[in-house]
């Protein structure tokens, strides 16, 4: 418990020392994780960090061990599924821990970014660290969505079919690079494959990239709930015991719900139809994607219009990869100075706007686009709140953020984290102030 | 830490979301599909602490052998998985050794013919799709190992089916050709003539075999097929999320008392 106590790297035994003193990793993880010092004010919504590396983790290790077990072949994929289902010790386990993951991998990593966007976490000087929980977010849906392909169910076929069938809409070379996607001229068992593979691999490049994300935050610190940079040791606590401790519970919580769904609801966020086997001579009545891509999925369908030269399906192709693409470039679209939204008395209400934006493209991307919205109501189509939820993303994004950045007049900023917390200005005492004076 | 306005504008617009949610989701309940939606019936393996009603179970299996075997397979059951029903070594053998298994080759080549045996997996009624279309007009008998699970409401779905089927549709309703009427099927048609009678069986235990009897045995014997873990994996899940409850609670007040050094 006291090891922030004692100077980096002389602590531990013999052999700690001798690997230490030719690899320092102890005194690395000493620093980084032991003594980093961190806002002494993080709420709870700074507990997905944690939950992410776990998830992650938890996703290689379940995935290791089905792949063990999985075929990657047309003809036995869905049957090799189910016999880690029934005949593999634990496969049900293993598999509906996989499955669900995913799921709850993709909640943690939403209210993570959501988390950045109302506190300003993505501003200066840590837009570098914001890109690299972008990429983040791209390689795990592409590797969500080829792994959604590997049980070979209905929707595993059409899914991708569909998914695959929107890069015909680049010009000249679209068809070319769709065939070439598919290794063939439909979704076959090259596709199959080359996507096991690239699912196979892709985690680990996630994580490479979460090192870099990693390294980048410890570069520039957190930043905390009131979006101002600590001042001082009173502002700070060592990572541990203080943040380990909390993070433990928290992601106790977490791993709390995510077993209730594993064991007792695990198939409540897949799609019933995908325990059908692929069927290329049969297209489902409804090809939807799984939940957390049904936002995309919406903004895809919601361009419906031809604009100049670009078709409707090309249209509706940037769109949806513009809608991704787009968080890239967030740092340099908020004009604000203020980080956290608490300041930020406009800017906090459109917030919570595009929140219930996203649940709204979510809800539109799970109906077909010309389904009516209310039976009874005539002449409200889900086009119709596609295209407001479609037009209110992008509004939020290429007009509000740079504008109120312009005209808001924030709130006074404390003067410092220590102030709101300990209710005065006066510098703190005892163990938040002593383990710094070491670092 | 967190001033009451911002917890305020936090819990309302959680609130917001949250109804609108809900009044999204039954709005399109009601839109969606053309089917009758099934009513939801009160099964044994239903909610959380929920078990196979193992009897049950072994009676629709007799239904399934007896009424739907020539057409549906059960393609990823083996008869050793019989056991769990509670059936022994000598029971499975002889509902196993009721069918031909084609194995071999033999030391000249040849394949050749045997009983099937429990390690073998349920024999299939058609030798392929093309040949299950030949036979029912065209349409395919779905497989029933995991049919369960490959409906919204799974159970109460295939329940619906089997005791849903009217003599003469409704007014207006033009059957097609080989078809019969069934509202809670899409589009109203099914290729599957009814295939449960009053006393089309007779149970081993006695049981009267209404067609709801009969129905409700074998929806009872699919949810297992499909899941046959589902007893081991709710037992498990009751000690995981009680133990992490626990460890949850230590952990709390671990976070407590750490952080109570601070001031
Ligand atoms: C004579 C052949 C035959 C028999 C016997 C038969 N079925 Fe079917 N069944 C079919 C065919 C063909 C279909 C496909 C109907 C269609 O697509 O219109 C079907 C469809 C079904 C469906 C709907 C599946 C879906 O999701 O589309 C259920 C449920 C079903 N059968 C249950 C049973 C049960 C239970 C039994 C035994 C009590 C049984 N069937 C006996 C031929 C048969
Ligand atoms: C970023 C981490 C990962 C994500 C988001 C992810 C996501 C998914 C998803 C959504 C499925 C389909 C689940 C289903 O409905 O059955 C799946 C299946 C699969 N994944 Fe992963 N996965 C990840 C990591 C891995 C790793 C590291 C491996 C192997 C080393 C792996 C191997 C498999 C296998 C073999 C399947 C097919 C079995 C099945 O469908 O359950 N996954 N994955």
């Amino acid at each position: 418990m006291s090891a922030h106590t004692q100077p980096s790297g002389s602590s531990g035994n013999g052999l700690v020392k001798w690997i230490d003193s030719r690899l320092p990793v102890f005194t690395y993880l000493q620093k980084e994780y032991g003594e980093f010092p961190a806002p002494r004010n993080f709420n709870y919504w700074w507990n997905f960090g944690a939950i992410l590396t776990f998830m992650l983790v938890l996703m290689i290790f379940t995935g290791i061990f089905l792949a063990m077990q999985y075929t990657p072949h047309v003809d036995l994929a869905f049957d090799s599924v189910e016999r880690i289902m029934r005949d593999v010790n634990y496969g049900w386990l293993l598999r509906y821990m996989h499955a669900n993951g995913a799921t709850f991998f993709f909640i943690a990593v939403y209210i993570h970014i959501f988390r950045g966007l109302y506190y300003g976490s993505y501003k200066n000087p840590r837009e570098l660290l914001w890109i690299f929980g972008v990429v983040i977010l791209v390689l795990m849906m592409a590797t969500a969505f080829m792994g959604y392909v590997l049980p070979w169910g209905q929707l595993s076929l059409w899914g991708a079919t569909v998914i695959t069938n929107l890069f015909s809409a680049i010009p000249l070379v679209g068809d070319a690079v769709v065939t070439w996607l598919w290794g063939g001229f439909v979704v076959d068992n090259p596709t199959l494959n080359r996507f096991f593979s690239l699912h196979f691999l892709l985690p680990f490049v996630i994580f490479g990239v979460v090192v870099l994300h990693v390294i980048a935050l410890h570069v520039t610190g957190s930043n905390n709930p009131l979006g101002i940079d600590p001042k001082g040791p009173q502002d700070t606590i060592p990572f541990h015991p203080y943040y380990t401790a909390k993070d433990s519970f928290g992601l106790a919580i977490w791993v709390t719900l995510f077993a209730a769904v594993v064991f007792f609801a695990p198939n409540f966020f897949g799609e019933p139809e995908n325990y059908l086997k692929a069927n290329p001579l049969v297209t489902p009545a409804e090809i939807v994607p799984e939940w957390y891509f049904l936002p995309f999925f919406a903004i895809l369908r919601s361009v419906d219009f031809n604009v100049w030269f670009i078709d409707a399906k090309l249209g509706g192709v940037i769109a949806m990869f513009g809608s991704i693409l787009l968080l890239f470039v967030v740092p340099w679209l908020d004009r604000s100075k203020v980080r956290s939204a608490r300041f930020r008395p406009i800017y906090k209400w459109f917030f919570w706007i595009l929140i219930l934006d996203c649940f709204l493209l979510g809800f539109v991307g799970a109906h077909s686009p010309a389904d009516q919205v209310f039976d009874g109501v005539e002449g409200l189509l889900f086009i119709d709140l596609g295209h407001v939820g479609t037009a209110w993303y992008f509004i939020h994004f290429l007009v509000l953020l740079p504008v109120l950045g312009m005209v808001e007049k924030p709130k006074p900023l404390p003067t410092s984290i220590a102030e709101p917390v300990l209710g005065g200005g006066q510098a703190a005492t005892g163990a938040a102030a002593k383990p710094m004076e070491k670092a | 830490m967190m001033d009451i306005g911002n917890k305020i504008t936090r819990v309302t617009a959680t609130a917001i979301v949250a109804g609108l949610t809900l009044i999204a989701g039954t709005a399109g309940a009601i839109a969606a599909g053309d089917a009758e939606s099934p009513e939801s019936q009160n099964w044994a393996f239903n909610g959380v602490f929920g078990k196979f009603d193992k009897a049950s179970i072994q009676r629709g299996l007799q239904v399934y052998i007896e009424n739907c075997s020539a057409c549906h397979s059960l393609e990823q059951l083996a008869y050793r998985n019989l056991f769990d029903l509670g059936f022994n070594i000598d029971e499975v053998k002889e509902i196993a050794a009721q069918y031909e298994v084609t194995d071999g080759p033999d030391e000249f080549g040849d394949m050749f013919e045997r009983p099937a045996i429990p390690s073998d997996r349920f024999v299939l009624p058609f030798p392929n799709e093309n040949a299950a279309r030949a036979s029912n007009n065209g349409a395919f008998p779905p497989d029933f190992s995991v049919l369960a699970k490959a409906h919204p409401s799974g159970p109460d779905f295939i329940y619906a089916i089997l005791t849903g089927f009217k003599d003469e549709p409704p007014e207006g309703v033009e059957l097609a050709e080989g078809m019969n009427y069934n509202p809670f099927f899409a589009g109203g048609q099914i290729a599957m003539a009814p295939p449960l009678f009053e006393d089309g069986i007779e149970y081993t235990d006695g049981t009267a075999a209404t067609v709801q009897q009969q129905a409700w045995d074998v929806t009872n014997f699919l949810q297992w097929a499909a899941e046959p873990e589902m007893e081991d994996r709710k037992r498990i899940g009751w000690k995981v999320v009680l133990f992490l409850l626990v460890l949850s609670g230590l952990l709390y007040a671990a976070k407590r008392q750490t952080w109570a050094r601070l001031h």
